[in-house]
């Protein structure tokens, strides 16, 4: 490769960098298509969502999710195994078609992706030890709290928790339960259903539900401005309810019905 | 792929970076310091023992033992066993604690074997030229022994304190606020990856090498300065 070849490659790689390539606008799915591959990112933290099986392959509810729209396209599902604070990362940087891994929606969030209809229920609740009385937010003053950063707990907790109350953040749901479970923290912000599952395994640590953060179900999320994308998607979740194949999976995994969910 | 770089966002957040430099800075100062006195002790158990006769049997395996089991393990899983493993028998300390210690410990390892080496590499005269001049074991050590040795390894010790300065970025897993928790929260927070690490990545560099000044300075001046040519 000649000096002006070289030149030209590199200012052609710079200003795909720095400006933006005119090509790419809306074009996920078609790729998707192309390729016969969507890349699903999943999280490996988070039973019963998504969590390792016995055959160290990911499973949950969200796993089956993705390998449904998988099903629904005519394409091949390829995990991207991601964390929490990576997830929407994963979309940025074309890691992932989709974010499939219980991404509650906000606005800090829609800013710089989007997201498709909700596709499971969740909820985010303080849990802590049983003999510690906590009745409002007020009571964690002065408390430590686990959370795993860039979750929507950590978010949430940050708006409602009083300001002496010493938040712990860990990278991944894993590090936010050992924490708590080695009494590092006193409480731990998390899903429901992750706090039930951590629960059920260490019925020796003493813990209960305490209050409530936030009632967020789980959306689907897409890069920004990929509607084709998006839109193709909400067709699969909305023939998922209709169909009753979204609340065989809610039933399958939460042991609840899938409920109202917003669009 | 689009991608419009937005530095301000994540220097708007200068508090968090701030707090994260002072973090990363006090756990590497006082590591270094407790650290590289423990390299001390060790290596005069392995390779010299107390003067001329050499440390029990027990307390050289002992030394070896930590040696080879520091050095030939990861720093994240020592900081994990102590943080999360060792709450286990009843020993429960702060991120803050679990953080030192386990920097010092391992700085300590790596410490022992570079000042070994230049303990090692002192020529036996001035062993015998000490013994002459009837100075005592501690003297002989304090003043012959131990200045130009350190002068010996200064560079590399200089290199392994800075190693350690960087694996703090790890203790960021354990809730320490350091410089790459700093990053990790703002860019969870707005969603500025690249930009965050490239600043924490730039503060980084800056910090290193000041420190690498800032040691050869306090070696020149305060360890080895003056007392050898």
């Amino acid at each position: 490769m000649n000096f002006k070849k070289r030149a030209f490659c590199f200012s052609l790689a710079a200003s795909a960098l720095l400006i933006s390539s005119v090509v790419h606008a809306q074009d996920a799915l078609d790729d998707i298509l192309k390729r016969k591959v969507i890349k699903v990112a999943v999280q490996t933290d988070s039973a019963p969502y998504g969590y390792v099986g016995t055959d160290l392959k990911p499973i949950g509810l969200d796993v089956e999710m993705a390998n449904y729209i998988g099903k629904k396209l005519g394409v091949g599902v390829e995990l991207v195994v991601v964390v929490s604070s990576s997830r929407i990362p994963a979309l940025q940087t074309k890691k992932a078609d989709l974010v499939i891994a219980t991404l509650g929606k906000n606005p800090e969030r829609e800013k710089v992706i989007d997201f498709t209809s909700a596709y499971s229920p969740f909820f985010q609740a303080v849990f802590g030890p049983k003999n510690i009385q906590v009745k409002s937010f007020g009571d964690l003053a002065g408390k430590t709290v686990g959370v795993t950063r860039g979750a929507m707990e950590d978010q949430e907790l940050a708006k409602v928790a009083p300001s002496s109350t010493d938040t712990k953040r860990f990278e991944d749901f894993n590090a936010t339960i050992a924490a708590f479970v080695a009494g590092q923290v006193q409480f731990i912000a998390l899903g429901a259903s992750v706090a039930a599952n951590m629960m059920a395994k260490n019925p020796t640590v003493s813990s209960e539900f305490k209050l409530l953060l936030k009632d967020s179900p789980n959306f689907i999320g897409v890069a920004k401005g990929e509607d084709k994308l998006r839109l193709k998607v909400n067709e699969i979740i909305a023939g998922g309810r209709a169909s009753g194949d979204l609340d065989a999976l809610c039933r399958k995994w939460l042991n609840r019905p899938l409920g109202d969910l917003p669009l | 792929m689009k991608i419009q770089l937005d530095f301000w966002a994540v220097l708007a957040e200068w508090p968090i970076l701030l707090l994260g430099v002072g973090w990363t800075l006090a756990l590497t100062i006082a590591a270094v310091l407790v650290g590289t006195s423990l390299g001390i002790a060790c290596a005069w158990v392995r390779a010299l023992g107390f003067g001329n006769a050499q440390a029990p049997t027990w307390l050289k395996a002992l030394v070896g033992g930590y040696v080879e089991a520091i050095r030939n393990t990861p720093f994240i899983i020592q900081l994990f066993f102590i943080f999360f493993g060792l709450p286990a028998i009843g020993v429960k300390l702060s991120a803050e604690s679990a953080s030192f210690l386990a920097m010092t410990i391992n700085l300590g390892a790596y410490a022992t074997e570079i000042i070994r080496a230049g303990l090692e590499a002192t020529p036996k005269g001035q062993m015998e030229a000490a013994a002459s001049l009837a100075l005592n074991r501690w003297q002989t050590f304090t003043r012959v022994v131990l200045p130009p040795a350190l002068k010996k390894i200064w560079p590399s010790m200089v290199g392994q304190s800075i190693i350690v300065m960087l694996g703090s970025s790890v203790c960021g897993q354990i809730s320490i606020q350091e410089l790459s928790y700093a990053a990790d929260l703002i860019q969870s927070r707005n969603f500025r990856s690249f930009e965050a690490f490239i600043i924490i990545g730039v503060i980084y560099l800056m910090l290193s090498v000041s420190l690498r000044f800032a040691l050869n300075w306090v070696g020149a001046k305060f360890i080895f300065g003056g007392r050898v040519a």
